[in-house]
């Protein structure tokens, strides 16, 4: 057990919650009421996968952090999310175009990380990887009647498809490589190559096209965050912080 | 009026539509005297039919309206356990919503209009959801004393002449008891937990007993419509009865909690076999009711904003469904 590899786990697990405390904003704000529905569903079952994953990276750190240490007394700097979640997502095709990426994303890691030599990891992928699977379904339902639907909805949805896209790139990079050699990581160069296939097949399916766009700069595995990341975690963890003696 | 999440919708001052009576199908008033269940497929007398899809619609827009002050500290929980069960609460309210709707489409109506009705301000929703939650222990104090009045009022419901929202209630009422389990929970650690975590349930505490009780509608006697309703089937038990009910329920659970009621007159009455309390002052209802309460702006702001932003979704919906069945259609030829 590695620095590296609780970094590794430290990471996904940051994905997966930013990413609830984003879609938990939907609920009571969804187009429809079966869309709030669902949208708390997805968020929980990104939120459960952080609460595993974070529990899991607190006890190969060894420090005895707990998963609410992890979520609620860590500051900006020491987050290790991918920019693509931690941007603020009030716009509905923003949701699904960036929903689309992160689970197709999450489908093949995991896929790839039920096989893991890291036994904990495994389970957690193993169970993982059929809620993300229905995840990419939703993701792929809106995107394919909002690219495919009136003149406006595939405007909205070929500019929130460009806006996600330079984000998508982080996702793809390259870890620890005695990781991957060690059998506990996915190798993120075969997961890139099937995960742009599988949305590129959506989107043009959609009448969308793929953007010709730069990466942006990437730095979220390393504490190098956009000016969102604060202010999210100011409103999730002012509550915890403001009580340090308590348990709740 | 008689409504049902609280039955606290129409100020006296208010005119709700008067069902009308006699005329009713020979069959109708037989299913109601054998205690029979009334389906959409049978002959339903009109004031009925209106009657229950206004308070049908009601409740659905309580469930839905209620998803917000809750919702207001999905962000901000305090444990990522609370978190996790706070979203599946706020997420039951939205389901609880669909069913109910769904009860209401049984009548012919549509969701839609029914929207619409919420929206414009024709039809009402409980007002204790008019109330802010300021504090995480706002959080606890709805799931207890708003959960478990809604509960008080709706399990009658489960019994109610009309099939499908009896059938609904059945459903929503296991959810809400979970719910009121969860809440009852929240206050319990905040009240062994610190001093600040104390007082911060104690507050809680305080602003909501009365509103709750308020849910249960005025008083019988202000009441006029309860009557029709009774004898149809639809209420069970009179407004003073079924805030009894929950006041002899809810002081022994504040005992277990540790927290006082804000009601220096609540005690035991031997020879009644229930608890006295407090006279509930209806003015602060009625103002609430009429718009006045601290959040109704908000409410509906909130809930016009989330329909309006998600028009361009359902029309996209709308469009691509078309194409898909043109698609189909043109397959097929
Ligand atoms: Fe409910
Ligand atoms: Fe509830």
């Amino acid at each position: 057990m590695t620095d590296s590899h609780a970094g590794y786990v430290l990471g996904l697990a940051d994905d997966a919650l930013i990413s609830a405390q984003r879609m938990g904003w939907w609920i009571s704000r969804a187009p429809q009421l079966e869309e709030d529905v669902a949208l708390a569903n997805i968020g929980l079952d990104q939120l459960g996968q952080a609460r595993t994953l974070l529990a899991h990276a607190g006890a190969l750190e060894g420090d005895g952090r707990s998963e609410d240490d992890l979520a609620y007394l860590r500051d900006e700097r020491d987050f290790r999310n991918v920019k693509l979640v931690e941007r603020p997502q009030t716009d509905f095709a923003v949701t699904m175009a960036r929903l689309l990426v992160f689970a197709t994303w999450q489908a093949e890691l995991y896929a790839a990380l039920a096989g893991s030599t890291d036994a904990t990891l495994a389970g957690v992928a193993g169970k993982a990887v059929k809620e993300v699977a229905y995840h990419v379904d939703h993701a792929r339902q809106w995107v394919l009647r909002l690219g495919d639907g009136t003149d406006e909805s595939h405007r909205r949805m070929q500019a929130a498809v460009d806006a996600e896209w330079p984000f998508v790139e982080e996702l793809f990079r390259p870890v620890d490589p005695a990781l991957v050699a060690a059998g506990v990581a996915a190798d993120p160069t075969v997961l890139r190559a099937a995960v742009l296939r599988r949305v590129g097949q959506v989107l043009d399916e959609a009448t969308l096209s793929v953007p010709d766009v730069a990466p942006a700069v990437a730095g979220g595995r390393d504490g190098l965050h956009t000016e969102h990341l604060g202010f999210l975690l100011a409103e999730m963890q002012h509550l915890t912080r403001s009580h340090p003696e308590a348990s709740w | 009026m008689v409504g049902v999440y609280g039955n606290d919708f129409t100020a006296p001052d208010e005119t709700a539509p008067r069902p009308a009576t006699g005329d009713e199908p020979e069959t109708f008033r037989a299913l109601l005297e054998g205690e029979g269940r009334v389906e959409p497929r049978d002959d339903l007398p009109d004031a009925y039919r209106r009657t229950l899809v206004r308070q049908i619609a009601q409740h659905a827009h309580s469930e839905i309206i209620g998803m917000q002050p809750e919702g207001n500290w999905i962000s901000r929980a305090p444990s990522l356990r609370r978190k996790a069960i706070l979203m599946a609460k706020v997420q039951d309210e939205a389901g609880h919503g669909l069913y109910l709707y769904a009860a209401a489409e049984t009548l012919g109506v549509d969701r839609a209009d029914l929207l619409d009705q919420l929206h414009s301000g024709r039809q009402k929703y409980s007002s204790i959801f008019n109330y802010p939650t300021l504090t995480w222990a706002d959080v606890g104090a709805i799931g207890w004393l708003v959960d478990g009045a809604a509960i008080v009022n709706q399990v009658p419901l489960c019994r109610c002449s009309y099939g499908p929202y009896a059938r609904a209630m059945i459903r929503v009422c296991k959810e809400e008891s979970f719910h009121q389990r969860q809440g009852f929970e929240i206050l319990h650690t905040l009240s062994h937990g610190t001093p600040a975590q104390k007082a911060m349930a104690q507050d809680a505490v305080d602003r909501y007993w009365w509103p709750s009780l308020m849910m249960f509608g005025p008083p019988d006697d202000d009441s006029p419509n309860s009557a029709q309703s009774m004898a149809w089937g639809i209420k069970r038990f009179s407004n003073d009865d079924l805030r009894q009910r929950f006041v002899d329920m809810t002081v022994p659970q504040a005992e277990a909690l540790g927290l006082t009621l804000p009601d220096p007159e609540i005690r035991w009455n031997d020879e009644r076999g229930h608890y006295d309390f407090g006279e509930v002052d209806f003015t602060e209802l009625f103002e609430v009711i009429k718009g006045n309460g601290p959040c109704n702006a908000e409410r509906m702001a909130h809930r016009v904003r989330a329909h309006e932003d998600g028009a361009w979704v359902r029309e996209a919906a709308n469009a691509y469904a078309d194409k898909q069945a043109a698609r189909a259609g043109a397959d097929v030829a």
